[in-house]
């Protein structure tokens, strides 16, 4: 029974690891918003270059 | 003349199969009406849309259309480059930005035209548009996007116009400057003390099964000890941290001298805390600290649940955040934008169309057509002449005028409402609360109990047990489950409201709207339908070619009524060609379409043109003419909006109904018709007098609900028990209230009525089912038997099973009252529809 003397103090400071990150989230302000991070990782990243396809452009408008 | 109402809704059907037949937009899908705006085989509405589509394609952000179906914003106006030149000037600059140092920039911008994932995406890549432009991220909840951006490459004017450009426009108002709002202040406080409480009640929980079960008496002598003094140690932040909302809002009640729910748990938190500490120290015990980090921990989460708030709405908006944040100015020949604040009695502006009038002006130059609806509740606009006083608040349509101001903004006849006192009073009515009013009754109940437990054990001679009997009293009745009940039933009504498009400011109003006794209606733009006025026709009815000629005529102007008569015509290619178009400003339209001769206008242009007409009275009508002879007329009546004859009747049931309209008299018979005889109508009443009218019910001991749109009920919503504000869409600016209403939900405010009392009542069975938990707990602490057990287990399952009734009840009573996210279309009942017919008769008889 005096394992209880190890495992007190180690479940503890398992917890209070969690508290400290949780503390840390909400401090940080990931409560704040929680919409549009789920909004955010649809999408694919597009081409950082842009493709310069302009060749069928103005000349078909008739404004 | 036989009057033949032929509604142009005849014409309806085949306009709706050629909007079928129309291509949609590629950028915004609006069906286009033109096949002209096109780039290869993408259609387009407009000319502005198929610059963004271009400008988004060609900078490899083409994938913004594939993100999300009708993802663009319509471009109704272009942007001028200048058009925010104001927000460069350093006393705008600095209030609107949040942050800045020597090279970049951090600004946040309402943007209500955020709608889906392809905004999001679209300006949170907005970098790819121009390089000046650094990281955005987007609140969606919010509708707000922090740019960052490097100022002395980009300036903010720049970016603003760049925002725009795409469709997404900035909310500028004069109201921006005073400071932003927090968001949600105490939030993450909230969120700190209910995880502390959590953590807390989780590991005590762990130590104190041991003492309950599985420990023999020689591990408990030996263990005994440190278990309690660790769960002490887990319990004090708890004590001084988590509970700290408690000891705040029971010393302020303290303070303004009245009892509220917060005392008796203020009292049963520190009686528990003082306990276990005192049996840990002594070792005759071990404490209930397992059942006070619970009790926290639950009653924080019936705080959390409360405080639902709705991020994208504001409910305490004034006029400031109507007006605009910059206006034109004109001066020494060339035209400015200056801020609002800037402006000084005698200038001269700019007003174009839609714009808004900012403070009392007179008309120097242009054709003036002002909508006062939104300010005095006149459901037409008007036509000032030059030299003639236009008043703030206006909007102008139509064309481009000119006007000098000769007051200032915060003097002007509409802004000054907001000097009343009914806007300087506190309106903060939290406190008065069903719970409130019931731990008036419980405290005094429960210190008679406690003080006479202990002196029962006193004079029996047991000063021990007394003491015991009458701590365990204040700790069993520490009111957690009726703490519980009424935030979970009214919180859970608001979500559920809110499903349904209806916002509460908070969980008070409900209770509220229970015990209103009278309801008073605006009428224009509140059971009136604003804007969409159909364009009935009275007269001979019309063939299909003079119909397409009447389109054709109307489709030439840009009068604002001439659009609302071409908008209820099939348009398109195949109307016939115009010849000789004369447009006489305020007067009306001459054309020949087919070889004859069209005219469009009032009265006295029928007569200027040579064609006598019967009835001059006629007022706010459009006269038709086909070579010399009356054809009809045009009527604006504003529609009422469907099932309002079905409102007014379930609403007459239970309470006084009153309507109080800017408007003039001219609809009082058909309103008399729909509101039935014991009902007050009044007409011609402005903002101050509306306000007045509430006062003088409310000084008759009536709970008066306002039901109102514009700024003209500015003052009655906010003077008023419940103010109800209407919106057409969800977002839009609205004035003060406590309730924000999306305008199809009009005709459900009576579900809502029945809906907020069934809440009530379910309140009051929470609080009594929670009665009968502490009725038996009483018992048992009265006797001095309480253990640390039946307390562990009594404090969760009564809170949980009056949580679980609370929320289960009033999802039952959504289902009942039908407020139901797919409720049927209600039409309006045959019944109803032939007094509003008669109604109409009636009106167009007063009129002829």
């Amino acid at each position: 029974m005096s394992a209880i003397y190890l495992m007190l103090p180690v479940s503890l400071l398992l917890a209070g690891i969690f508290l400290i990150a949780y503390w840390w989230s909400v401090r940080s302000g990931q409560f704040e918003d929680t919409t549009t991070p789920a909004l955010r990782i649809l999408p694919d990243e597009p081409p950082v270059s842009p493709p310069a396809s302009q060749s069928d452009s103005h000349n078909q408008n008739t404004p | 003349m036989a009057e033949a109402t032929l509604p142009i809704s005849s014409f309806a059907a085949a306009d709706a199969a050629r909007v079928r037949e129309a291509v949609a937009c590629a950028h915004c899908g609006l069906p286009c009406l033109t096949t002209r705006v096109r780039k290869a085989d993408k259609h387009f509405c407009c000319a502005g849309c198929q610059t963004v589509y271009e400008i988004l394609t060609e900078n490899g952000l083409g994938q913004f259309y594939q993100l999300s179906d009708n993802a663009g914003v319509t471009i109704r106006r272009t942007t001028r480059r200048d058009q925010f030149r104001y927000l460069d000037e350093p006393a705008v600059r600095e209030r609107l930005v949040d942050f800045s140092d020597s090279q970049t920039s951090r600004v946040t911008f309402t943007i209500p035209t955020i709608h889906c994932v392809a905004c999001v995406w679209l300006l949170e890549n907005l970098f790819r548009l121009n390089p000046a432009i650094g990281a955005v991220s987007v609140n969606f909840p919010r509708r707000e996007a922090t740019i960052r951006f490097a100022h002395e490459r980009l300036a903010l004017s720049e970016l603003v116009a760049l925002l725009a450009s795409l469709g997404y426009e900035p909310t500028l108002s004069f109201g921006a400057l005073e400071g932003k709002v927090a968001p949600v202040p105490g939030r993450k406080t909230l969120l700190l003390r209910l995880g502390l409480a959590g953590f807390a009640f989780g590991n005590i929980m762990l130590i104190s099964l041991c003492l309950y079960a599985g420990l023999d008496s020689r591990s408990v002598a030996k263990f005994g000890p440190l278990f309690g003094w660790v769960s002490f140690a887990l319990a004090l932040p708890v004590f001084l941290f988590s509970a700290g909302e408690f000891w705040r809002a029971a010393w302020l009640g303290f303070r303004q001298r009245v009892l509220t729910i917060d005392q008796p748990i203020a009292v049963g938190i520190a009686a528990i805390f003082a306990w276990s500490t005192w049996e840990i120290a002594s070792g005759t015990g071990h404490g209930y600290f397992d059942s006070l980090c619970a009790l926290i921990f639950l009653l924080l989460i019936g705080r959390w649940f409360q405080q639902k708030t709705y991020d994208h709405l504001s409910f305490d908006r004034d006029f400031k955040s109507f007006f605009p944040l910059a206006v034109n100015r004109v001066a020494a020949g060339r035209e400015e934008s200056i801020p609002l604040s800037q402006l000084a009695v005698g200038d001269h502006l700019i007003i174009r169309h839609g714009d808004l009038i900012p403070a009392d002006a007179r008309l120097r130059a242009g054709e003036a057509l002002v909508d006062y609806s939104f300010v005095t509740g006149e459901a037409n606009p008007v036509t000032p002449r030059v030299g003639e006083v236009l008043y703030a608040g206006g909007q102008q349509r139509g064309g481009a005028i000119e006007i000098e101001t000769i007051k200032p903004v915060s003097q002007s006849y509409l802004t000054s409402l907001w000097a009343h006192e009914a806007f300087a009073k506190n309106r903060d009515r939290s406190l008065d609360n069903i719970l409130n009013r019931f731990s008036k009754r419980f405290v005094i109940l429960v210190s008679l109990v406690a003080v006479g437990a202990a002196a029962v054990w006193w004079g029996r001679g047991e000063p021990a047990t007394a003491l015991r009997a009458f701590t365990a009293v204040l700790i069993v009745a520490c009111p957690c489950a009726l703490a519980l009940s009424a935030p979970f039933a009214l919180g859970t009504a608001q979500r559920l409201l809110a499903r349904r498009r209806i916002f509460l400011k908070n969980t008070h109003v409900l209770e509220s709207l229970a015990r209103i006794t009278t309801v008073v209606f605006d009428k224009t733009g509140t059971l009136t339908e604003r804007e969409q006025g159909a364009a009935s026709f009275v007269g001979e009815s019309l063939s299909a070619a003079e119909a397409a000629a009447v389109a054709a005529l109307a489709g030439q102007s840009a009068h604002p009524l001439s659009r609302r008569i071409a908008a209820r015509f099939p348009t398109g290619a195949d109307l016939p060609v115009v010849s000789g178009f004369v447009e006489a400003a305020g007067k009306g339209l001459r054309a020949t379409i087919a070889g004859r001769v069209w005219l469009l206008g009032s009265a006295a242009w029928l007569e200027e043109n040579g064609v006598p007409q019967a009835d001059p009275a006629a007022v706010g009508h459009v006269w038709l003419a086909v070579d010399g002879a009356v054809r009809g007329r045009f009527l604006f009546d504003n529609p009422l909006r469907p099932a309002t004859d079905r409102l007014l009747d379930g609403l007459a049931r239970t309470h006084e109904l009153a309507l109080l309209s800017g408007d003039n008299e001219r609809e009082r018979e058909r309103f008399l018709a729909l509101f039935g005889p014991r009902a007050e109508l009044r007409f011609n009443h402005g903002p101050v007098h509306k306000l007045g009218f509430i006062e003088a019910l409310q000084r008759g001991g009536k709970s008066v609900m306002m039901v109102g749109d514009g700024l003209n009920d500015a003052g009655a919503l906010r003077q008023s028990d419940v103010g109800v504000a209407v919106v057409e869409k969800v977002g839009a600016f609205s004035p003060a209230s406590d309730v924000i209403l999306e305008a199809q939900r009009v005709p459900e405010l009576d579900k809502l009525m029945r809906f907020a009392s069934g809440t009530v009542r379910i309140v009051w069975i929470s609080i009594a089912i929670s009665s009968a938990y502490n009725v038996v707990g009483l018992t048992i602490a009265a006797t001095g038997r309480l253990s640390p057990l039946v307390c562990a287990i009594l404090m969760p399952i009564s809170s949980i099973s009056v949580v679980g009734f609370a929320v289960g009840a009033a999802h039952w009573l959504a289902r009942r009252t039908q407020l139901s996210e797919t409720a049927d279309p209600m039409l309006p009942s045959a019944q109803g529809t032939e007094r509003w017919n008669k109604g109409q008769a009636k009106t167009r008889e007063v009129a002829a």
